[in-house]
């Protein structure tokens, strides 16, 4: 199967149902993003498939042949991406880090399509769990990347 | 993980009792995974160690710590393991401080298991928030031994002596000739130099970094995905581990019906058979958990040695905490409390419960297990006390410790949960399939296998009693705790000798003269660890609910009934005003708030971990459930580090104090858990995250904890708020089994 991953057309022997998930992280060895419940609760799989968040534990492989798919190990090669990391930094956002690539993705997809979020929006958008609750700080971040 | 706090009695009988009170069987305790008991027994001459404090400690292994690079950087091999805490930029802010190098000029690790890292009295851990406390004098004596052998090997770089050398931040500079070296250009003759016997400490009035709102320093990589953790490791020829528990503890895997054909699926390497569970190896995890997941297998009673009652159940066992009698062990005794109960005119009693928890560490466990040729072991693994790991690896392999390496990613999460805990631990399973399979493995848990098999925060319930005075003020409080805490499971500490049973209502601070606190033991057949604040997490909840019971009783205003309490204790009685101003002054309501909700608030106090927390939350109910709007905290814990750490810790925990006040409980039936997944054990999301507002008071009084006494006081000040709110008085959590629709505004 050829999958597109960061820009690249990689060619991956799996069967088509295997969660994309797994294919980026064992197939294509970018680890960045997370295993969290595997059942699209936790948000730390997050992906961007044709530049909208996705949960890619419950995305098979082969829905996604032919779309654009963005890991976070790609973040910074985008403007918007690097907008999101700094403000990540800037407000030092993670603690265990876990669930933050997630929500880095979460963020970059929702200010692609809304660059001047509401609050509301915002919550809407970043429902990404965390489990050492930077969900304040997460949320300063993505402020400060949209007023950016 | 209160074991080196304040009270010192059980440990002496830790290092002389085993945990059951039966002759201590070493290769037995080690299989259990209580070698947590025996390596700390070991390794535990704390109390003599501390008397010993007059005489200088030795220097410290400043290699095994710390290498300058010739970049000028440095990496620093922290004793201490990072989860989100962010221990490693307290500890480059440390050492840094001493060694005169900025903390982003540090690259730090967590060290491996050995000798030199026992930091704490000849042991460490990773818990109890304990590692700054505890750590700092070592750290900061590294720090500056280390720029002491800096200053020495420029001293012969530069043909001077190293008295007419001073340094700035990564340089060391001779003013009288105006000549100097960077740190980078030292580094080698630098470690050549021998650690200096003594060293003398930086005036505090001089800290650049410490007590400053340092940048932690891991944050870029854990915002791009470069950060690694144990789920993202590899070594080379490993194959990938998939496993099935048995639904209950104590069942062992039988027959299994199609084994044969589930070992000729794609890329599947074979299934093996571990005590109370089914691997699948394989080329790829994904594989493995497919293939795993669909083999048949009768499972039939086994032989573990913490089996499950087929009947046991949450309820079942609250049930028989509520009925048990029995004798007390007493853990706390001031004065006559029976008497003055006994005697009094106005008794008030209540119980209180709290549910089993789970960790729920966003990372799920993950463990790489190799026998190298020459037959030692190394083992990757999440882990919060490597010595422990390294001594349950070599009873498992039959190794001696010294020929285990341990390698400590950073934890993706932890909140106590990566203890050894047996069979609630990943490491055995990847150290007995590396050896069946002749080859590395790596076995990772699924979220459904962890929740299977996490070691849980007790299920607690504890009874209080207080007699009342003509004013109205309590005279005698008597508290006694039902069931087992997690460090008499571990470590042995018998009732009344056991913190973990008790914390939170013995050690508070209030002006009752007549106090008893005890413990009612009994054996809890669930396999219990310890969890973010430990006994705090629900003790607090049941003590401060009550105080405000008696304040209502006693026509008296919580707050104000507080400030009475605590007249005598300065330091308490100005933390518990600084919440109060933070809030912009203290109103207990119900109040119309400006979205014209009605709402309430409610304050609480606890004493956790050698630091000192006042939190009031206000809240209102929307749709049946409990919406908290804002947390506000006071905290002292003595002496700070880092302040804008503090303040992302205490966010951290009044998340983790409200996500269990509202939903959080692991629900037993027919011996299994019911909840596999976050779809049923429902953790705080970002909707339910109130704003926090957080005041650091530094009292000057010894450093204390930081990243679990935020936690305490939530639970409390929310129940305390919602009873202001509605009348209604919560006596167990979660509130999410309580029908609050009638009070909707
Ligand atoms: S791992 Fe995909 S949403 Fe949790
Ligand atoms: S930072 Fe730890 S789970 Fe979000």
């Amino acid at each position: 199967m050829e999958l597109t991953v960061n820009g690249e057309i990689r060619q991956v022997d799996v069967d088509p149902d295997t969660p994309l998930l797994w294919v980026i992280r064992e197939e294509l060895g970018l680890t960045g993003t997370k295993y969290g419940c595997g059942i699209a609760m936790c948000g730390a799989c997050t992906v961007m498939v044709d530049g909208i968040a996705t949960r890619s534990c419950q995305t098979p492989a082969d829905a996604v042949a032919g779309a654009q798919i963005t890991t976070i190990e790609a973040v910074e090669q985008d403007e918007v991406g690097r907008r999101v990391v700094e403000a990540w930094v800037a407000n030092n956002a993670p603690q265990c880090g876990y669930c933050q690539s997630g929500q880095v993705m979460a963020a970059v997809a929702l200010l692609k399509e809304n660059p001047q979020p509401t609050d509301q929006d915002i919550a809407d958008a970043m429902t990404n769990l965390c489990r050492c609750g930077t969900y304040n700080a997460v949320a300063a971040a993505v402020r400060d990347a949209s007023n950016a | 993980m209160t074991l080196f706090d304040r009270k010192a009695p059980f440990r002496a009988v830790a290092a002389e009792l085993p945990a059951d009170g039966a002759p201590l069987n070493v290769s037995r305790r080690v299989f259990l995974g209580g070698a947590g008991a025996l390596t700390l027994a070991v390794a535990l001459p704390l109390r003599r160690a501390r008397g010993q404090a007059a005489d200088a400690p030795p220097p410290p292994a400043v290699p095994a710590f710390l290498e300058l690079r010739e970049d000028g950087t440095a990496l620093l091999r922290s004793p201490f393991v990072e989860g989100g805490q962010g221990i490693f930029t307290a500890m480059a802010q440390i050492v840094g401080e001493e060694l005169d190098l900025a903390p982003d000029r540090f690259e730090v690790v967590n060290a491996p298991a050995g000798e030199d890292y026992l930091v704490m009295n000849g042991m460490r851990l990773t818990g109890g928030s304990m590692s700054v406390r505890f750590g700092y004098d070592a750290m900061r004596r590294l720090g500056a031994s280390a720029r002491a052998m800096v200053l020495a090997a420029a001293a012969q770089e530069l043909g001077v002596d190293a008295s007419e050398l001073t340094t700035e931040p990564g340089r060391v500079v001779h003013a009288a000739s105006g000549r100097s070296l960077g740190y980078g250009e030292l580094a080698q003759a630098a470690a050549a130099q021998p650690v200096p016997a003594q060293v003398t400490l930086k005036d505090p009035a001089s800290f650049r970094w410490i007590r400053q709102p340092v940048d932690r320093i891991d944050v870029r990589d854990k915002s791009t995905g470069r950060a690694q953790y144990a789920i993202d490791l590899a070594v080379e020829d490993m194959l990938l581990a998939a496993v099935v528990h048995a639904p209950r503890r104590g069942l062992a895997p039988g027959e299994i019906a199609n084994r044969a054909e589930i070992e000729g699926m794609r890329g599947v390497h074979s299934v093996q058979l571990l005590p109370g569970a089914v691997a699948v190896l394989a080329d790829r995890w994904w594989r493995a958990r497919k293939a795993v997941e669909a083999l048949e297998i009768a499972w039939v009673e086994g032989t573990s040695e913490t089996p499950m009652p087929a009947d046991f159940s949450s309820a079942g066992w609250k049930a028989q905490m509520l009925a048990l009698d029995g004798e007390i062990a007493d853990a706390e005794v001031e004065g006559d409390a029976p008497g003055t109960l006994a005697a009094a005119e106005t008794v008030i009693e209540a119980t209180y419960d709290a549910p089993f928890l789970a960790h729920g560490q966003l990372e799920p466990p993950s463990a790489i297990a190799r026998f190298n040729e020459d037959g030692t072991l190394e083992v990757w693994t999440s882990n919060q006390a490597p010595e422990m790991f390294q001594g349950v690896a070599a009873g498992l392999a039959g190794l001696e410790p010294g020929q285990v390496s341990i390698h400590s990613p950073i934890l993706g999460g932890f909140f106590g949960r990566h203890f050894v805990y047996g069979d609630a631990n990943v490491m055995p399973e990847a150290i007995a399939l590396a050896r069946a399979a002749g080859r590395p493995v790596k076995v990772l848990w699924t979220r459904e296998e962890e929740f299977l098999r996490d070691a849980l925060r007790p299920l607690g319930v504890a009874t209080l009693r207080a007699a009342l005075d003509a004013q109205g003020l309590p005279v005698a409080l008597e508290a006694v705790a039902r069931g087992e805490g997690p460090t008499g499971r571990w470590f042995g500490a018998p009732p009344g000798k056991d913190d973990s049973a008790v914390e939170g209502l013995a050690g508070k601070v209030y002006a009752i003269p007549n106090r008893r606190v005890g413990q009612r033991y009994a054996k809890n057949p669930a396999m219990l660890g310890y969890w973010r604040s430990v006994g705090h997490s629900m003790h607090d909840f049941f003590y401060e609910g009550f105080l405000d019971e008696l304040a209502e009783a006693g026509g008296r205003d919580p707050f104000e009934l507080r400030r009475t309490l605590l007249a005598e204790q300065p330091r308490h009685l100005a933390l518990l005003e600084a919440v109060g101003e933070l809030s912009g002054g203290w109103k207990r309501g119900p109040f119309e708030a400006e979205d014209g909700s009605r709402r309430a608030r409610g304050v609480a106090m606890a004493s956790p971990f050698g630091s000192e927390v006042a939190t009031i939350a206000e809240v209102s109910i929307e749709s049946g459930e409990v919406r908290v709007h804002d947390v506000w905290v006071a905290i002292d814990p003595g002496e700070i580090v880092n302040p804008a750490i503090i303040e992302a810790q205490v966010q951290s925990a009044v998340a983790l104090g409200l996500s269990q006040a509202l939903f959080e409980e692991v629900v037993y039936e027919d011996g299994a858990p019911q909840a596999r997944n976050y779809d049923l054990y429902r953790i705080l999301s970002r909707y339910e995250m109130p704003r926090v507002h957080t005041r650091i008071v530094r009292s000057g009084a010894p450093m204390g904890g930081i990243g679990e006494p935020g936690l305490p006081g939530v639970p409390p000040a929310v129940v305390n708020a919602v009873a202001a709110l509605t009348g209604q008085r919560i006596r167990s959590l979660p509130l999410s089994n309580h029908d609050l629709s009638a009070q909707s505004g």
